[in-house]
Order: structure tokens, then C-alpha cells, then sequence
């Protein structure tokens, strides 16, 4: 797994230190496989001329075959050694026997290539792997200045991409030129054998050949080389564009982007066709060559024919081993230009990833044990950090900071204080001068510690795609704490999984098992990580926050069946409270046996929540099922009635109404775009009722009433005789619901959680009733006061930890991602807490809180740098840095500091 | 209550006085009907408005803040309206309302309010028709105020 110092700038050393073994194993295969491949072209020799022809049943009736005989060489005496004897058998039995020999030869012969191949695919795969691996692992030690170089989608792209070809060439890297050179000297052989200066002549025609074309193929290369850059460029410019849209569409330069890609388009246009060309003219010598070498065997084997030097079957003989020469050749020549090609690619693609600084292997390897605790001072001497050795974004900076102190950094914006705070950080390495921490260099620290004892907020945090809870959760992940629990068959492929990740020397690390440290976070298990979670998430005012996403958000019934069975009972809690009067009329519960005035008919009918698209209120009435129940209770021409009055209802009001008037999408049931359609269908009914509706328009009608509400539309559609027949349909529909159904749908029932519906309407099991003041507002509060009096807020919290952020955190308000990377740092209780300007983003006054807050954390060993972003913030910490063009013009005790005056009282007053 | 008697009510109310019938449907239909238990606030003086209401059925109290206290202006009974000032000027709830009995309104935000307003000019006419009373009103009063105090 080591992988230290630069990567091997051969393709070919590379390849050959990470798969030798396997390399000498497909070898040895190949050298085998020949035996057979040679047996399956002689056997057919043998049966056409003594199996068909009859050749050796001339002199006897029998022969031996299947002899096994070993000539041995001269020196040895020269005697064939017979191994076994063979079986007499005459022609009949002799073309059975060989042709059975042929199948076997061919059989064994694919068994051969088969092996062969897949050995190779093998080998090429994990190849492929190690090197995508050790990309990876030299990214996550790149250093930081480097991610300001670098394009992420132009990594992403040679780690995909670029690498790829690779795995397919490594399988043939070293096995191809054996085979294809082993091929083609023993043509050169044969010919050899037939005659000399004929032989001298086609070698003659083939080195000539084997330097021309790959002179030829050259540019081919060079272009190649230049495909691969454009097209890298090309991701990452298809990249920024989707960084930057925003930019792009605020001041309007769509097409200036436009003309930018065109023009990189046309270039890499003009590198392809350029390749085109080279190659074609690659290939057109390549042919005119390979056909000179039986011109010049037909000149000169003529002639010494004619003159008597040569037989004509000689030539002819020479000619026919010619014929095997050149496919060898050409692929030895493919197979070159390829190898080019391949260590252009890797060349290309590991010169990216040496920049200069990588963090040493060591300092991230896996930590043992818990992490040890840093030591009590850090040490600043003569810190400088600067980009280009001229501007100096801190200059000199000699500091003595305790872990365990509080200290405040003021200064102006161009103060470098928040450069101080990355460099207390490591994420800016300091050009000069030096760090200690109790004498130990601070930059010898491993990640894993740091990452444990220290944290850092900055002033804006990047949230992963995945929940709270895990975002939450991140800093306390360096190493697996419990195994992940799998039964035995799990086991055992989780264990052939890792051996071939050793044998692509990829790390044998398990991302299911528990990585989470509660020990850091101050809890003992998962059991009591809970309470410390949610008192993380008060110190950054973001728990009622999470609350709410936890009452809007769902859990499955089934996996969580206590806390199911907990929120069951906040229902029955809050029905009960709600017979108080003071909430009389707010909640319309759901009754199996009332029509619900709050709900639309498609709910009444279904009595329960839609599961997938199978019940979706649009295609309800084109649901066979339904439809069925529909007709079975007569229903289907009451809401064809009702669906014609609504209709004309929706024509009556939003006719006069101009299409583009929001109007409609807010309250009509038909769209503007239809509703001259529909006004139409009307006026070719005239009044003739239901029945006079063609087919083609009743499903379109139908539909209308299904999301009817009576107590919000008020049409008056539905009277206690309909409410009546909606009931039975109701019960229909339930009782005969086929199986294949049944998921499609969660019934609402006052003793079972509904794992298809939110928590909050879990609780309250009802609609609230249209057009009562205050109702919801109420309504939540009396929620929220059941669930707290039943302990289930902490519970609920739990739910909303479960929300999934998004892609960089982008479906949590700017407020929210930050409480929640200043809520990621405090629930490690890191001994040391840099926060750099990390709460400007809050108003002033929460801004105040929340560094009260944290500032309560810092106690029992543990400090807080605080980099203010308004001056005054820093008055209640123990010290005050006071920076100033990079450096340090005074620090000390407020008290002592306001005494001085100086630049001190100049920022405290413009703040 | 169903749309056609909110329609008859309405027809009564004299912002609504000219409008067509189908476009008096139109308004009750997009309206939300809202209920006011006895004591409720439809709105408090001083907060920001973003709807008007028409009295459909019961009483409300208008009350004004002052210095020395709650005190009772007015009082709004069926078909007269409320709010307009602070949706059409832009300025904070004028004063509060309360009902004082069970009262039913149709609320009309400020969004539909000037949505109505564009498709029905004649809307706005009786609005100005109203608001212009109301002026006239006030002077009236101002007028017997000065001239009872010159007296």
C-alpha cells in the first residue's frame, strides 16, 4: 500500500513493480497455450490425409495413434523414448479418435484464450484501480494552496477518464511484444532456412518499415497529446460555467461564454481532423510498405529462379511465410504506438498530481487509538505568510497563544487576522518562521489529531450532499471505532472484497462500520449521542430550526416502530386537548365513517395517503381499480354531474379573465389554455346533462371533482346524500383493494402510524378547517406543546437531523449551513477553537449569543481564538490581539488596552 | 355558507355595489372565507397589512390606541369593509379589530385586491366612489366639530 515519493515517470516500471507475478503467470499461459494452438492446426492435417485419404491405411489395415514419444537429442543417443505405446485402430476408428482429438484441441484452446484474457482484464482492472486509488489519495494530500491552481473538474476528469485507457494495455504491456516478436522470428526463420539473401532483403524491407512508421505516427502522438489538454481544458471551462451561471445570467454574458467555447471547440475541432489526416497517411505508407516486401520477393525470387539459384518452390515456399510476417509486424507496430500513446496519457496525468509541499503519507495515516491531547502552548516566531514573496499577508507575527486561553483577534478587514486564524488552522502554510506547540512542530502534527483537538469555523462552511446528522457528525469521524455487524455470508464476501482491495493496493477500510468518536463528542454510544447533538444544536440556535424539518419530515413506521408507537400516542394526547372548546371547530379529525368537508374527494375516496403516483389525485379517475369502485357504487355519473358544474362554474368566473392572469393557476380548476375548449364542450352540450357527454370528454370531467374541496370551494356540490355514497364508495375501495395495490396507498388509521404521511400530520390526524382565524398558528403551538410534555422534542429533532442537505448544503438557507459548520466544530469539544469571522453572516444580536455561547464551552482546558468581525465583539474575552498590515501592533487585557488607547480605542469606537 | 349566498351578500356590500354578479363570484370564489370567534383580532393597530375584509355576517369593534388607552371608534356590521387604507396606501393597520360577536369575513389579499382591480376597472371606481364618501364623511364631521366647538 506504500505509496511515497513521486509516482514512476515510466508507464512500464510502474506497471511492472505492481503486477510482475500475475505478468509471469499470464506468460507462462500464453507459452503453454501454443502447444495446443499448434496441435489444433496439425490435426486436421493428419485427418484429411490418413482419416479421409486413407494415406496410412495404404501399407496396413491399422496404425498406432495417440503415441506418446519424446525424440531425445543427440548427446542422449538419439533414441525416441516412447512413453505409451497408443492403440491399434483402423480408418474409421482413426476419424473418430482424431477428429474427437481436433474438438478437444479447439476446446482447450478456448479454455486458453479464455483464461488468458480474463487474467489479463484482471490484472488491467486492478491496475487500473491502484492508480485511480493513489490519484485520489495525492489529491487528499495536495496542499491547499494547490486546490487554488487546479480545477476540480479537470482532476475529476483524468482520474475518470484519462486513466481509463490504461487498464486495457496494462493486460497486453508485456505478454503482446513476447508473443507477436516470438511470431514473427519464426517466419523470419523459416524464410531464412529457404534463402539467405532473400531473407536479408525482407528484413532489410522490415526494418525499414518498423522505422518508417513509427517516424509517420509521430505527429499522430504529438496530436493525441494535444486532444487529451483540450479536452481537459474543455470540462473544466464546461465546469465553470456551472460554478458561475449565476454571474453569467446577472450581467448578461451568455454569449461571450458562447464565443469562448465555440473557439475551443474549433481548436480541438481542428486537432481531431488533423489527427484524421496523419493517421490515414500513416496508414497509407504503412500499407504501401508492408506490400513492397512481396514485390521485392517476386523480383528477386523470380530471378533466381530463372537464373537457377533458387527452386520455384523455394519462392513460393518464402512467399507463403511472408503471409504470416506481416499481421505480427503490424500489431508489434500498433502495439508500440500504443505504449506511446498509454505513457503519454500517464505521463500527462501524474505530472498534475506532484505539485510541490504534498502533506507527507504519515501525517494522515490511521490513528491507533484515541487521539492524544495537544500539548498547552503554541509558539508563533516570526510567522510570514506571502503568495509571491512581495505582499505580505502577515508579516513577522510572534505569538504566544495557550490552548486553553480566550482570545479575541481584532483589526480591519486587511489586517490579516483571518490569515492568522487559517495559519492557527494549517490550512495557509506560512512561507517563514516557525510554530510549535510545547516545542513539537506544529506542522509534524498528524491530520487525525488536529482534526480531533482542534477545530475551525470560517466564514463559510461546505456541507456534503447527505443528512444534518451526518454533516453534523463529520469531525468526529478518523478512524472506524466498531466493526460494522454483517452475518456470515455478508462476512465472507465483505472479506473477498477486501483482499482484492490489498491486491490493488487499495486500503482495507470499512465505510459501514461506526466511525462516529462519541468519546470526542462527550457521549459514551449511540445511546446518549442524542442529548449531546441537541445541546450542540441550542448553542447555535439551530435546534428549534431542525425541529421544524423534523415535524415536516417522515419516518418509516416499521424501522422505528418505538418512536411510532410514541408519536401514536401524542395523537391520542392532542385529541384529547382538543375537545378543550377553546379549539372547538379548528381540526376536522379523520372518521372512517364522516365525510371530511377539509378534504378534497379524492382523499374522501381514498382515506389515506398516496404511496407512489398509482393514487395521484390528477390520474385517479383513469385508474382502473378506481374506476371500477366508482361504477360499482354508481358514482361515476354523479361526479361526471359534478365535474359539468364545476366546469361551468370555472367558465361562469375565469372567462373574462386574461390567460396570463395568475388568477388561475392560483384557483381555477381548469387551465387558461383550456378553458376555451372546455367552454366549447359546454356549448355543444347545451344543458343536455351528464349523459349527452361524448366518451372521449368524461375523463377530463371527471377528474375536476376529485380535487374538490366543499368547505374551501364552496359550490355546494356535495349534500349529506352524496356525502353518503362517497362514504360506501370509500369503504368499497378499501375492502376490495387487490394486493398489487396495496403499497400504493397508506389508509388513515387512528391506531397505526402512517409512514407515507409527515410526522406533524401524524400527530394531529385531521385537516385544519378552512377559514378559521388563527387556526394553525394554534393548532402547531398545541402540537408543540403535546410532543414536548411527552419528551418526544428530542425525538422529533432526531427526524430533522435526517434532512438531507443537498448539494453543497444548498437546501439550507446561507444562516442555517453556517449554525450548522459552527454546530460541526462544537460537538467535537475540540480543546482548541480558532472561529474566523464565522458568525458575520447572523444579525448582531444572535451574532452576540451565539459567541456567548461558545465562548461558555471554553472551560476545563479548553480556548477559543475568536477573530472578530466587529471589534466589539472581543470585550468579553481575556486577551486582545490588535493586527494591523500583517502585524501585531499591541496586545493584552481589555482593561490594559483601553488604558492605551491607540488603535485599539480607534476600532472600538468606530464599532 | 355556500358561494351563491356569499354572491347575495356581496351584491349588498356597496364597494361591490356595480360589479356584475359573475364577477362578484369571481371575488368570493378567490376570497378566503375566514371566521372570527368573539374577541379575536382580525388585525391589531401597528401591523403590517396585507388584506382587506368584508363583513359578511356579525359585528366587530374598530378600535383605536391612544395614549390613555383602548378606545372604541366604531363599530362594523354586516357588508361593510375594513383594511383598505392599509393595502392601498402602504401604511401600517390604522386600528384594531375585533369582533365582538361570532363573525364571518371574506378576506381579499392585497395581491388579489389589485388583481381584481386591473380586470374590473369598475371596481375601482366604486372604490374611489367610497373612499371619496368617506371623505366627504369626514369633513362633514370636522365641519360639525369645529362649528359645535365655535359655538
Amino acid at each position: 500500500m506504500a505509496i511515497r515519493g513521486p509516482m514512476h515517470r515510466s508507464l512500464f516500471s510502474y506497471i511492472w513493480r505492481h503486477s510482475r507475478p500475475e505478468q509471469l503467470v499470464i506468460l507462462g499461459l500464453v507459452v503453454l497455450a501454443q502447444v495446443f494452438y499448434f496441435l489444433s492446426l496439425t490435426v486436421p492435417k493428419a485427418i484429411v490425409n490418413n482419416g479421409i485419404s486413407g494415406n496410412a491405411f495404404k501399407a496396413a489395415a491399422e496404425v498406432r495413434v495417440l503415441t506418446l514419444e519424446i525424440p531425445l537429442p543427440d548427446f542422449l543417443g538419439g533414441h525416441v523414448l516412447r512413453l505409451f505405446d497408443g492403440i491399434r485402430v483402423d480408418q474409421l476408428q482413426y476419424l473418430v479418435i482424431m477428429s474427437f482429438v481436433f474438438l478437444a484441441a479447439v476446446i482447450v484452446n478456448s479454455q486458453f484464450k479464455r483464461s488468458i484474457n480474463t487474467l489479463k482484464g484482471r490484472m488491467g482492472e486492478r491496475m487500473l484501480r491502484r492508480l485511480r486509488y493513489e490519484l485520489y489519495d495525492r489529491i487528499l494530500r495536495f496542499p491547499p494552496a494547490h486546490f487554488r491552481k487546479v480545477k476540480q473538474a479537470e482532476l475529476a476528469t483524468m482520474i475518470k477518464d484519462e486513466v481509463e485507457p490504461l487498464g486495457g494495455f496494462i493486460g497486453d504491456a508485456f505478454v503482446q511484444p513476447m508473443f507477436l516478436g516470438g511470431q514473427a522470428l519464426t517466419a523470419i526463420a523459416f524464410i531464412m532456412m529457404q534463402n539467405f539473401l532473400l531473407s536479408i532483403v525482407v528484413i532489410a524491407l522490415l526494418a525499414v518499415q518498423m522505422v518508417i512508421v513509427p517516424r509517420l505516427r509521430k505527429p499522430v502522438l504529438v496530436l493525441g497529446r494535444q486532444r487529451q489538454l483540450t479536452a481537459r481544458l474543455l470540462a473544466g471551462r464546461i465546469a465553470e460555467t456551472a460554478d458561475g451561471v449565476s454571474e453569467i445570467h446577472i450581467h448578461g454574458t451568455a454569449n461571450y461564454e458562447r464565443a469562448d467555447i465555440a473557439e475551443r471547440l474549433g481548436h480541438i475541432f481542428r486537432i481531431r481532423f488533423d489527427l484524421y489526416n496523419k493517421k490515414f497517411v500513416a496508414k497509407f505508407w504503412n500499407n504501401i510498405l508492408s506490400q513492397a516486401t512481396p514485390f521485392a520477393i517476386y523480383l528477386l525470387g523470380g530471378y533466381f529462379a530463372i537464373e537457377g539459384h533458387m527452386s520455384v518452390g523455394a519462392v513460393v515456399g518464402v512467399l507463403l511465410a511472408y503471409k504470416d510476417l506481416p499481421s505480427p509486424i503490424k500489431e508489434l507496430i500498433d502495439w508500440d504506438q500504443q505504449r506511446q500513446d498509454v505513457q503519454i496519457k500517464y505521463e500527462q496525468v501524474i505530472d498534475q498530481f506532484q505539485p510541490e509541499g504534498m502533506m507527507p503519507q504519515e501525517l494522515q495515516a490511521l490513528p491507533e487509538g484515541p487521539p492524544p491531547m495537544l500539548g498547552h502552548e503554541f509558539i508563533l516566531s516570526s510567522v510570514t505568510v506571502s503568495e509571491d514573496g512581495r505582499l505580505k499577508q502577515l508579516d513577522g507575527v510572534t505569538l504566544t497563544v495557550s490552548t486553553d486561553s480566550r482570545m479575541a483577534v481584532i483589526g480591519a478587514a486587511s489586517s490579516g487576522k483571518d490569515v492568522l486564524g487559517q495559519v492557527l488552522a494549517r490550512l495557509v502554510l506560512p512561507s517563514s518562521g516557525s510554530i510549535k506547540i510545547d516545542g513539537q512542530d506544529f506542522f509534524q502534527i498528524p491530520e487525525a489529531v488536529l482534526g480531533a483537538r482542534t477545530a475551525y469555523i470560517g466564514q463559510e462552511t461546505y456541507l456534503f450532499p447527505l443528512s444534518v446528522r451526518d454533516n453534523l457528525l463529520l469531525g468526529l469521524k478518523h478512524r472506524p471505532i466498531a466493526p460494522a455487524a454483517y452475518d456470515d455470508a455478508a462476512r465472507m464476501a465483505r472479506e473477498a472484497f477486501w483482499r482484492e482491495a490489498e491486491r490493488a493496493g487499495n486500503p482495507v477500510l470499512d465505510p459501514n462500520a461506526d466511525w462516529i468518536d462519541y468519546e470526542l463528542a462527550g457521549a459514551t454510544g449511540p445511546a446518549d449521542l442524542l442529548p449531546r447533538i441537541v445541546e450542540t444544536l441550542t448553542q447555535v440556535e439551530f435546534d428549534e430550526e431542525i425541529y421544524s424539518l423534523g415535524l415536516r419530515g417522515a419516518i418509516d413506521g416499521n424501522r422505528r416502530p418505538d418512536l411510532a408507537e410514541k408519536i401514536l400516542a401524542a395523537r391520542k394526547a392532542l385529541h384529547v386537548r382538543l375537545q378543550d372548546p377553546a379549539y372547538a371547530g379548528l381540526i376536522e379529525p379523520f372518521d372512517p365513517d364522516k365525510y371530511n368537508k377539509n378534504l378534497s374527494v379524492a382523499e374522501n375516496l381514498l382515506f389515506g395517503t398516496p404511496v407512489g403516483r398509482g393514487f395521484d389525485s390528477d390520474r385517479l379517475a383513469a385508474e382502473p381499480y378506481v374506476q371500477s369502485v366508482l361504477k360499482d357504487a354508481g358514482l361515476d355519473q354523479d361526479l361526471l354531474r359534478m365535474g359539468l358544474s364545476i366546469a361551468e362554474t370555472m367558465v361562469e368566473l375565469f372567462s373574462g379573465l386574461s390567460p396570463d392572469n395568475p388568477l388561475f393557476e392560483q384557483y381555477s380548476f381548469i387551465s387558461a389554455d383550456e378553458l376555451p375548449n372546455v367552454r366549447l364542450l359546454l356549448q355543444r352540450l347545451g344543458g343536455k346533462g351528464a349523459e349527452a357527454v361524448p366518451e372521449a370528454d368524461r375523463l377530463r370531467l371527471m377528474t375536476l371533482p376529485l380535487r374538490y374541496i366543499e368547505a374551501r370551494h364552496r359550490l355546494g356540490l356535495i349534500d349529506a346524500a352524496m356525502e353518503e355514497r362517497l362514504l360506501a364508495a370509500r369503504r368499497a375501495f378499501a375492502a376490495h383493494l387487490p394486493d398489487a395495490l396495496r403499497g400504493e396507498v397508506e389508509f388513515y388509521d387512528v391506531q397505526r402510524y402512517n409512514s407515507a404521511a409527515t410526522v406533524q400530520d401524524n400527530v394531529l390526524f385531521g385537516r385544519l378547517v378552512y377559514g378559521q382565524a388563527q387556526a394553525e398558528t394554534r393548532i402547531v403551538a398545541l402540537i408543540s406543546q403535546v410532543l414536548t410534555e411527552l419528551k418526544l422534542r428530542d425525538s422529533v429533532i432526531e427526524v430533522g437531523l435526517e434532512y438531507n442537505v443537498g448539494v453543497a448544503g444548498k437546501r439550507l438557507p446561507a444562516t442555517q449551513r453556517q449554525k450548522l459548520g459552527i454546530a460541526r466544530a462544537l460537538i467535537k469539544r475540540p480543546q482548541f477553537l480558532v472561529v474566523n469571522e464565522a458568525v458575520a453572516v447572523f444579525d448582531g444580536r444572535t451574532q452576540d449569543r451565539i459567541r456567548d455561547n461558545i465562548l461558555a464551552t471554553a472551560k476545563e482546558g479548553r480556548g477559543v481564538v475568536w477573530i472578530a468581525n466587529r471589534p466589539d465583539q472581543a470585550e468579553p474575552f481575556d486577551r486582545i490581539v490588535v493586527m494591523k498590515a500583517g502585524k501585531i501592533v499591541v496586545q493584552g487585557e481589555p482593561a490594559e488596552l483601553e488604558k492605551k488607547g491607540g488603535l485599539y480605542g480607534e476600532l472600538m469606537q468606530s464599532a | 355558507m355556500n358561494l351563491n349566498e356569499e354572491v347575495e351578500i356581496l351584491k349588498g356590500v356597496p364597494l361591490f355595489g356595480k360589479v356584475e354578479p359573475a364577477k362578484l363570484k369571481l371575488i368570493a370564489f378567490t376570497g378566503e372565507r375566514m371566521n372570527y370567534a368573539a374577541g379575536q383580532e382580525l388585525f391589531h393597530q401597528g401591523d403590517v397589512g396585507d388584506a382587506m375584509y368584508v363583513i359578511l355576517a356579525g359585528s366587530a369593534d374598530v378600535l383605536l390606541e391612544t395614549p390613555n388607552g383602548q378606545i372604541r371608534v366604531a363599530e362594523l356590521k354586516k357588508n361593510s369593509f375594513v383594511g383598505d387604507i392599509a393595502i392601498l396606501s402602504d401604511v401600517p393597520r390604522t386600528a384594531t379589530i375585533k369582533a365582538c360577536e361570532p363573525l364571518t369575513t371574506l378576506k381579499i389579499s392585497k395581491d388579489m385586491f389589485y388583481r381584481l382591480v386591473a380586470e374590473f376597472p369598475q371596481m375601482a371606481i366604486e372604490m374611489m366612489r367610497e373612499l371619496a364618501h368617506r371623505l366627504e364623511d369626514t369633513n362633514q364631521k370636522l365641519r360639525d366639530a369645529t362649528s359645535s366647538k365655535a359655538a
